[in-house]
C-alpha cells in the first residue's frame, strides 16, 4: 500500500496536519496512488482519527522512541524544515516534500533545507502552497542524497595528528 | 596610591602575558603531533539529539589510535547515553581492546534560556568542567556545537596556557550550517586548532575553516 508520511519532528505544526487533511490535499494524494496517510504530530493540537478522511487511511500519534521504520515503509516523505527530519528522510533515501513553517522566522533550520533544495534533493514548499503542490510536484527530478564521509575526516586528523 | 598603581599594573601584565601565551597555544596547534607516540586520549563532547548522531558518525572511522574516549553529556540528557553505549558496545566487537567513560555536566545553555542566565550558567559548567578535564588531560577535546563545548574547551585551553598540556580543540561545524556559523563556531573560530565546516559558502566566509565535503 502506498504510504505517505508526514512528521512534525519535536515541534508543532498544525496548520500542515490541517492542510494535508483536507479533502483536497487527500484527494490530490488519491490522484497519485497513495492509500496510507502516517502523520506523526509531535506537540501539536490536532490528532486526527482514522475516521476522519474518508478517502484514505489515517494513522496519526505524537511521538516514538523512532521513526525509521515509519520512513522505511513510507514512499514520500512530507516533513517539517527540521534538519534532523530531512536528513533521516534523506538518509532513508525517500522522495521528500518539506514544507516550510512561514510563521517561524529566522528559523537557522532552514538554511539546511533550503540548500537541499537547490541541490535538487528535496522539494520545498509552504502550507498555502501545499495542495497545489502536491498536484503539480515532479519527484523524478529529485536527486539522490550520498551520505557524507566519516572517513575523510579520521584520514585528515590522523595525518595531522601524526597517527601511524 | 603607589600600591594600588603597582596592583593594577601587575594584573594588567598577568593578562598581557595569558594572551600572549593563549596565542603561542593556539598557533602551536598544527605542529602538535601527539599521535607519534601514545594513543591519543580524546573528550568527546556530546551535547544532545542532533549533536550526539552527528559526532558519533565522526567517532564511527576513528581507529583504536583514538583511546580511551571519554564522551561528555549534558546532565539532563538521557537520550545521548543509550545512542553512546550502542555506538561503543557495536565498536568493541571489532577491536577487543577498548575504554570508554561517560561524564555529566551542567547544561551551560537550554534553549531559548536568555543571554543573562546563560552568562551565569556558563560560569556554573566551567565550575563543572575545570576539574573534568584537569583530570583526564586530554590530547584533543573534539566538539561540534552544544554550548557545553565552550566551558570545556576554555578548560582545555588553559592546560595549555598553564604549561601542563597541550590540547588540541577540534571543532566540527554542524551540517545544519549552511550559510552562518553557530554561536558556539563563531566562539571556537579563533580558539580551535582544526575547525571543519561541511559547505562550501562557509569555507569561503572563514579562511581558517577546513572542508572536505559532507563528513557526517
Amino acid at each position: 500500500m502506498k504510504t505517505v508520511f508526514v512528521t512534525v519532528g519535536t515541534t508543532s505544526f498544525d496548520e500542515l496536519i490541517e492542510n494535508i487533511t483536507t479533502l483536497d490535499a487527500v484527494q490530490a494524494l488519491k490522484a497519485r496512488g497513495y492509500e496510507r496517510l502516517v502523520l506523526q504530530v509531535g506537540r501539536g493540537s490536532l490528532l486526527p482519527t482514522a475516521d476522519s478522511c474518508p478517502l484514505i487511511r489515517v494513522e496519526a500519534f505524537r511521538f516514538k522512541d523512532s521513526i525509521a521504520e515509519d520512513m522505511k515503509q513510507a514512499d514520500l516523505v512530507i516533513s517539517h524544515a527540521g534538519a534532523g527530519s530531512c536528513l533521516e528522510a534523506l538518509g532513508a533515501g525517500k522522495p521528500l516534500l518539506v514544507v516550510v513553517n512561514d510563521k517561524l522566522m529566522n528559523n537557522h533550520q532552514l538554511e539546511l533545507a533550503e540548500q537541499l533544495h537547490t541541490d535538487s534533493h528535496l522539494l520545498y514548499c509552504t502550507c498555502s502552497t501545499l495542495t497545489e503542490t502536491l498536484k503539480t510536484m515532479d519527484l523524478a527530478i529529485l536527486q539522490p542524497f550520498l551520505p557524507g564521509q566519516p572517513k575523510n575526516f579520521a584520514n585528515f586528523l590522523d595525518r595531522a595528528l601524526g597517527v601511524r | 596610591m603607589a600600591f594600588l598603581a603597582g596592583a593594577v599594573v601587575s594584573v594588567l601584565l598577568i593578562c598581557l602575558l595569558f594572551i600572549i601565551r593563549l596565542f603561542v597555544v593556539v598557533k602551536t596547534g598544527p605542529k602538535y603531533k601527539p599521535g607519534t607516540k601514545d594513543p591519543i586520549t580524546v573528550l568527546v563532547v556530546a551535547g544532545s539529539g542532533g549533536h550526539t548522531t552527528e559526532i558519533l558518525r565522526l567517532m564511527e572511522c576513528l581507529s583504536s589510535a583514538y583511546t580511551p574516549r571519554h564522551y561528555v553529556i549534558a546532565d539532563s540528557d538521557k537520550m545521548s547515553e543509550e545512542k553512546i553505549c550502542t555506538f561503543e558496545s557495536s565498536r568493541n566487537q571489532l577491536d577487543s581492546k577498548t575504554q570508554f567513560t561517560i561524564c555529566r555536566i551542567p547544561r551551560s545553555r537550554e534553549v531559548h534560556q536568555s543571554w543573562s542566565s546563560t552568562v551565569v550558567s556558563t560560569l556554573n559548567a566551567l565550575h563543572y568542567s575545570l576539574p573534568l578535564v584537569f583530570r583526564l588531560k586530554p590530547d584533543l577535546v573534539l566538539c561540534n556545537g552544544p554550548g557545553t563545548c565552550v566551558p570545556l574547551c576554555v578548560a582545555g585551553l588553559l592546560l595549555g596556557v598553564l604549561g601542563i598540556k597541550k590540547v588540541l580543540i577540534v571543532y566540527v561545524e554542524s551540517i545544519c550550517r549552511v550559510q552562518t556559523l553557530s554561536l558556539t563556531g563563531r566562539i571556537l573560530y579563533p580558539l580551535s586548532d582544526y575547525f571543519f565546516v561541511q559547505w562550501p559558502s562557509l569555507r569561503d566566509k572563514y579562511p581558517k575553516s577546513i572542508y572536505l565535503g559532507r563528513i557526517v
